[in-house]
């Protein structure tokens, strides 16, 4: 097992985890791009010994084939998520301008409806509470 | 029988090949996915009736080895949960054809609903891991496509959650794929119990729980359900429906095949937890929604919280148990999807706010969603009430009468939420309007939708109370699927037999 390699999974991990942290699709792309290249890159380090070509009657010192043939389908799928995720990117561009990632606006729109009902709840008690106090200090 | 055995998977991607050909020709096209659906769930039923009266089905894709090929296993579990999908799929793609009877149905729509049938289909009936995530990819691809088929700007803010998500699960699955055959140097599942028992106990925990928690992702599990009832609403009533109905249960199906078959003598105390909060989150969730396909989506989440409560108490009774719920699960949700389609299409809206008196504009809706409702929140005689009965019983056998307790007020709450449809959605005035003429006020006609969209759902509602009045054999049936999946050494043996 090459430490080369086991530190270019390491890289690519955390470059490729930094990028989907942002808001932005595009960054986001990037970061699938070089977290699914590390994967794919992992397999091959972890799965398999360096070795001759695995051939049928030259098996002696062979690599093992199953991690490779793992990975190439790996990359085909993760070729076909990008192209889908940019094809998202590129929709909600032209739909709003931007192609950031939003919340939940449904979640948000009853959140801020729970925050006013507490509000006025708030204000309705605190008008109780002077009403009360005011006719204790009327008195 | 044992060629067949990717059958169910490879009609669909066939079907969806050459629904792609024609997609000029959309009375071709629905043709040819009718065929497709109704083949695979013929075969399908062919494969229950042979596991049951004989043994195992097992495919060897290009006859190779299990050890080095890729073998397509179907047992009695993953038999039922084939005919289970199949049935589903075929009654919500009637369902659509319906709803796109008036010209607003789109070209990919068909051959990529194939597709999606095709990963549900090899979700449930393979035997090697690294297929496994093969066909999570397949069905999420095909579900990225689904979920943002009109394009508009809430399917797109809801669908980029949802890719993104769910590719942060295929990675964490395919590191985990890798990790595990790095570890062990087989994906068979019926290699890998003897290798997986052979590690350090570390190492096999780790092993777990990355397994675990890729799973969980796609189940929608407690921590990790947020993005599930953000994304569903979003689409179109089928294809929520379908969602709702499959693509969470491929993930619980994928939790009971590790749990039960790679990790049979683990310790499951996380599984509890997770169990537990995921029941009561997803139920608090539902209640404080205001719209019913969101009030639905959240019992998604909640209802998974009982079936991870099956598989986390472990052994036959419970898992017969889990087997049931699953079974009663599908259809009863997705029918519940597909009546909320119903009253999107006759009133243009699904917010509560805005509905209301359905039940005096047409009484069959009203019966439509109450039979399925009253399942799903566990109300004797239905079929709901049968699965968790089931899982209390063993609950109780095995002394986690904490979690009994909670399992019973989710159930309650359940039934609070589908209340507030009914008073919502379907008690009240219905919304009458002036007349211009003469100022008299003119009653909504009763609705009337697409023959097809009426059919699929009354027959899904039927497949739910054919459930429910023969529970006794499927519960039957289930146990001896369950019983099946206490002996692993016979999968292994059966599977490793050249």
């Amino acid at each position: 097992m090459s430490i080369a390699l086991v530190v270019l999974v390491g890289v690519l991990f955390a470059t490729g985890v930094y990028s989907m942290m942002h808001r932005s699709l595009t960054r986001i792309v990037l970061g699938v791009g070089l977290l699914g290249n590390g994967v794919n890159l992992l397999l091959i380090v972890a799965g398999s010994r360096p070795g001759g070509v695995p051939l049928v009657g030259q098996l002696e010192g062979a690599t093992d084939a199953i991690p490779q043939a793992l990975v190439l389908t790996a990359i085909v799928i993760g070729f076909a998520l990008q192209a889908f995720l940019l094809a998202l990117a590129w929709r909600s561009w032209t739909l709003d301008g931007n192609d950031e990632v939003e919340d939940d606006i449904e979640d948000r729109r009853l959140a801020a409806e729970l925050r006013r009902s507490i509000r006025i709840a708030e204000a309705a008690r605190r008008a109780e509470r002077d009403r009360i106090l005011g006719r204790a200090v009327g008195e | 029988m044992n060629e067949l055995a990717p059958v169910p998977t490879v009609l669909p991607l066939i079907g969806a090949a050459l629904a792609l050909l024609a997609r000029r020709h959309p009375a071709l096209q629905r043709a040819i996915a009718l065929a497709a659906l109704t083949g695979s769930l013929a075969m399908s039923i062919a494969l229950l009736v042979h596991t049951e009266r004989h043994d195992l089905v097992i495919g060897r894709i290009g006859g190779w080895s299990a050890s080095i090929g890729i073998s397509y296993v179907i047992d009695r579990f993953a038999a039922i949960m084939l005919v289970v999908a199949m049935l589903t799929l075929l009654a919500v793609l009637v369902f659509a054809i319906g709803e796109h009877a008036r010209g607003s149905g789109s070209q990919i729509f068909m051959p990529v609903y194939l597709v999606l049938a095709a990963g549900v289909g090899a979700g449930f009936s393979t035997g090697d891991l690294f297929h496994l995530f093969v066909s999570f990819e397949i069905l999420l691809m095909a579900s990225y496509v689904l979920l943002t088929l009109d394009g508009n700007e809430s399917q797109i803010r809801s669908g980029t959650t949802y890719v993104i998500v769910n590719t942060i699960e295929s990675i964490v699955l395919l590191v985990a794929v890798g990790m595990v055959y790095a570890a062990t140097g087989t994906l068979s599942m019926a290699e890998l119990p003897a290798r997986l028992a052979a590690l350090d106990g570390g190492l096999r925990t780790g092993l777990q729980l990355m397994l675990l928690v890729a799973f969980g992702l796609k189940a929608a599990v407690f921590p990790l359900f947020f993005w599930l009832p953000d994304s569903y609403p979003t689409a179109r009533s089928p294809i929520t429906a379908v969602f709702a109905g499959l693509l969470t249960k491929v993930g619980v199906y994928a939790i009971v095949r590790t749990q039960t078959l790679l990790f049979a003598d683990a310790n499951h105390t996380i599984l509890l937890w997770v169990a537990g909060l995921t029941m009561v989150v997803g139920v608090l969730g539902a209640i404080a929604q205001n719209e019913v396909k969101r009030i639905l989506s959240f019992h998604i989440v909640s209802q998974i919280g009982y079936m991870v409560l099956g598989i986390a108490i472990g052994g036959p009774a419970a898992i017969a148990a889990t087997i049931f719920f699953l079974v009663h699960q599908i259809p009863v949700k997705s029918s519940l999807f597909l009546v909320e389609g119903l009253i999107e299409h006759s009133t243009g809206t699904s917010r509560l706010d805005r509905l209301s008196g359905l039940s005096h504009r047409s009484g069959m809706l009203a019966a439509l969603f109450l039979l399925p409702a009253l399942s799903l929140s566990g109300i004797p005689p239905f079929s709901g009430f049968v699965a968790k009965l089931g899982l209390i019983t063993a609950g109780i056998d095995s002394g986690h009468g904490a979690l009994v307790a909670v399992a019973i007020a989710c159930s309650l709450l359940t039934l609070v939420s589908m209340m507030k449809i009914w008073i919502g959605a379907f008690w009240g005035e219905t919304t009458a309007s002036m007349s211009p003429v003469d100022g008299s006020t003119i009653h909504p006609a009763a609705p009337r939708w697409p023959v097809p969209m009426v059919a699929a759902t009354v027959a899904m509602v039927g497949v739910g109370l054919a459930l429910s009045v023969a529970a006794g054999p499927v519960y039957g049936l289930c146990e001896r699927a369950s019983s099946d999946i206490a002996d692993p050494q016979h999968y292994v043996d059966m599977v490793l037999r050249r």
